[in-house]
């Protein structure tokens, strides 16, 4: 099947990006390179096209549980209009995905799932939801831009009023744009303050053009996803496929703080358990090289010249210019401080635990 | 339409060799404007030491950007003679300057006959055309 075009497809090649096939969608990997993307959403202000994204909309009396049974975390903690980052798990306690939830109302969920999980996650959803409400798929009708870094309120303000500029970390609101209905959240995938703005089709460029217009004086400029990469992988997040997939569970990754076992049956819950119980053997940690030689995705993780694990996720930070990665390590090995080596093409490379994110936010 | 410099020879792999104007048997070897553009940041390169033996057509370092890692491949036969320490610190010369400040090893040829197996720049116009068709 050829790749499909989001509706920003235009706006991409009129900025001159360079386009890749990702999961399916033509998608811009850069305009004016990673590193200067990178820069402008950790200075002042970046657009992304995540169109690409999925949605799934669960809704019904019962949506709350159904959507419960599902993830890991807990939607009952959190209050209506408010977000929620979890899991996802098969029976065995891998992930099928990482996502955001969206709590709208008892009745109604919205959750926004990665690209290339969309088909697998319905599927997975269809399957295993139980309890009276219904499951859409509606990744085809939304359209998706991020607005993220310092100046990003200040733009948002522009376009959508103080109110909406002003909402805290992981909220989710209605809002007029052009005629429509989005929904503003304030989530991102950058560490930087923003939001993620569901929009659909038909108002997307105007949205993005909006944006454009209203930020040139604060510097906006379009980002791509080789620096959403290096963005989050700042962060410490995960990307699923590489950090997380179904070799790994919650506990491994990390993701331990969004998997609450307190919480009645959820799909992979047992599994889960019998790890946390008889000890999880190993852990996704922060890596730091201490000196030059970036780790790739599965570059070995030395132990005292032996290999004990492997890298997931690896780069040259750009904010700092250290030599960063996520791996997996035995878990008697993931104290930070800890001292190994990745085998960076043959030679070992001296790496220490650290924690993450790999920067401090001053 | 990335830059191509007459007096120079290309390889496949988007290298392009330089005749030292003071020693003939000296090759300045580097990457083309087209391939700094097509791997983007230039963040490290991997060198050879000086001193090294290469063989042509040997991977004998690497050029790497945030997403990706390239293999460089030696166009010529020889010993390594320099390498340039500037992009250790300053790696994005291989973007700003492919063909001067970017210039990554120089190699004394052992048969220098080698260069004529490379192509020229007309040849390697149409090279970069074909790749970008692609």
């Amino acid at each position: 099947m050829s790749p499909v075009r989001t509706p920003l497809y235009d706006v991409h090649t009129r900025l001159g990006a360079r386009i890749v096939d990702f999961a399916g969608f033509e998608m811009p990997v850069q305009y004016a390179g990673i590193l200067a993307e990178h820069q402008r959403v950790r200075e002042r202000v970046g657009l992304f096209d995540v169109s690409h994204m999925g949605e799934v909309r669960v809704r019904g009396p019962e949506a709350l549980d159904v959507v419960n049974r599902l993830v890991t975390n807990d939607l009952h903690r959190i209050r209506d209009g408010r977000a929620m980052y979890t899991c996802m798990c098969a029976e065995d306690g891998t992930i099928v995905d990482d996502m955001i939830v969206y709590r709208l109302s008892a009745e109604e969920v919205f959750i926004c799932v990665n690209a290339s999980n969309r088909a697998t996650d319905f599927a997975h959803m269809q399957a295993y939801a139980e309890g009276d409400a219904t499951l859409e798929d509606e990744g085809d009708a939304w359209s998706q831009i991020a607005v993220q870094g310092p100046a990003a309120p200040e733009l948002l303000g522009r376009v959508f009023g103080p109110e909406l500029a002003a909402l805290k970390p992981f909220r989710i609101r209605e809002a007029p744009f052009e005629g429509a209905t989005v929904y503003y959240a304030t989530t991102g995938y950058t560490g930087e303050k923003g939001a993620e703005i569901y929009v659909p089709n038909a108002q997307a460029v105007a949205l993005w053009e909006a944006l454009e217009r209203e930020g040139e004086d604060l510097g906006v400029g379009a980002i791509g996803l080789g620096a959403r990469d290096t963005l989050r992988l700042e962060m410490g997040y995960c990307l699923y496929g590489n950090d997380i997939d179904r070799t790994t569970t919650p506990l491994e990754a990390g993701l331990g703080w969004v998997t609450k076992l307190d919480k009645p049956a959820f799909v992979g819950k047992d599994a889960i358990a019998r790890q946390r119980d008889a000890g999880v053997p190993r852990r996704l940690v922060g890596l730091e090289v201490s000196g030059k030689g970036i780790p790739r995705h599965g570059y070995p993780v030395l132990h005292e010249g032996q290999a004990v694990g492997a890298v997931t996720s690896g780069t040259r930070s750009p904010t700092t210019g250290r030599d960063v990665a996520l791996a997996y390590v035995p878990s008697a090995l993931a104290e930070v401080g800890t001292e190994l080596a990745v085998d960076i093409r043959g030679k070992a490379k001296a790496a220490r635990v650290v924690s993450v994110p790999f920067y401090a936010r001053l | 339409m990335s830059e191509i410099k007459d007096d120079l020879r290309y390889t496949e792999d988007h290298e392009w060799v330089k005749i030292d104007d003071d020693d003939a048997s000296v090759a300045w070897i580097g990457v083309t404007d087209y391939a700094q553009s097509q791997l983007g940041d230039v963040v490290m390169v991997e060198v050879p030491s000086v001193g090294d033996e290469v063989s042509a057509s040997d991977a004998f370092g690497t050029v790497e950007s945030p997403k990706s890692v390239s293999d460089l491949f030696s166009p010529v036969t020889g010993e390594v003679v320099a390498v340039n320490d500037a992009l250790e610190d300053n790696p994005e010369l291989v973007n700003e300057s492919p063909y001067a400040d970017g210039w990554i090893v120089q190699i004394r040829m052992s048969d220098p006959s080698e260069l004529d197996g490379l192509m020229d720049a007309e040849a390697y116009a149409a090279h970069v055309e074909k790749a970008e068709e692609d």
